[in-house]
């Protein structure tokens, strides 16, 4: 089941690459977006550049993005942590990779596919959920959905469009 | 005599690619004058009918039993989503149609030579 437009997220508390912790609550940030993301997705490949440019542009504002990886690593080896560790010490990431091991948090936020993107505000309400923009595809899109939420989250009013389907790979569950 | 050309898509429903890769497949068979032959579509349920398939990701296109986009070592059989890059160096879960044309081209010619 999903979270609500509107209801607060689920608190977590899951370890990134680097062995940091890091949960839904982030008392200073005036956002917080969360992705499910993978690292064999082509869909969440294909959009990943969109979004981390979109970390990197809003990182000012104060807008805090977490990445989180929920696939099943046993039959996914290359969503292993070490994998994730990996593929962010080759890349340059501007967000923390965080890996929900247990799947708990993917479960709690009724997270589906990679990407499925969350926006939360500043007192950790859902306001935006869904893909980043209409098309993986069209690179041109520059993640218009996602900034649309976050520009709307950061003046105070509601998304115009709070919710999108997501699309990308569905998210590999223990079995 | 004519050897008939088998075109298979294989396919996992944990993928929405589906659809799309078997849109482009059949304007790539237009584009070289196959519109007229049938696609086989083949489901890849589990992780041992992707091995025995040598599926190593969802949608694989096969033509004459060539895939369309040989695949890398590092690549196992599994359910997953395939990941494909596109000519200009786009990330994408379907193949690039010029790839596929290719393919038919090559296929056809070589059918052509056998059947001589």
């Amino acid at each position: 089941m999903s979270i609500a437009i509107g209801a607060t997220a689920p608190e977590f508390e899951l370890v990134d690459t680097a062995g940091a912790s890091w949960s839904a609550d982030g008392a200073e940030a005036t956002a917080t977006v969360i992705v499910f993301t993978c690292n064999h997705c082509p869909y969440a490949l294909a959009w990943h550049d969109r979004i981390a440019q979109v970390a990197r542009d809003y990182a000012e504002r104060g807008v805090r993005f977490l990445a989180i990886n929920a696939n099943d690593a046993d039959r996914y080896p290359r969503d292993s942590y070490q994998a994730m560790q990996a593929r962010v010490a080759g890349e340059d990431w501007p967000m923390p990779y965080l890996h929900d091991a247990t799947q708990s948090v993917a479960h709690a936020y009724g997270a589906k596919t990679t990407p499925d993107v969350f926006v939360l505000d500043s007192e950790r309400r859902l306001r935006y959920r869904g893909a980043p923009d209409s098309d993986y595809g069209d690179a041109t899109q520059n993640a218009a959905w996602l900034r649309d939420a976050l520009d709307a989250v950061l003046s105070g009013s509601a998304p115009g469009r709070a919710e999108t389907k997501p699309v990308g790979c569905s998210i590999k569950w223990k079995q | 005599m004519m050897i008939p050309l088998e075109i298979e898509l294989l396919w996992w429903d944990g993928c929405p690619s589906t659809e799309r890769a078997l849109d482009e497949l059949h304007e790539a068979l237009r584009d070289v004058g196959l519109g007229d032959v049938p696609v086989r579509r083949r489901e890849i349920r589990t992780d041992s009918e992707a091995e025995a398939a040598g599926f190593v990701g969802s949608p694989t296109i096969l033509i004459g039993g060539e895939d369309v986009a040989p695949f890398g070592t590092d690549e196992e059989p599994g359910l997953a989503c395939r990941v494909y890059r596109r000519r200009d160096g786009r990330i994408s879960p379907t193949p690039d149609p010029d790839d596929v044309r290719e393919t038919l081209r090559r296929v056809l010619a070589r059918t052509a030579e056998d059947d001589e």
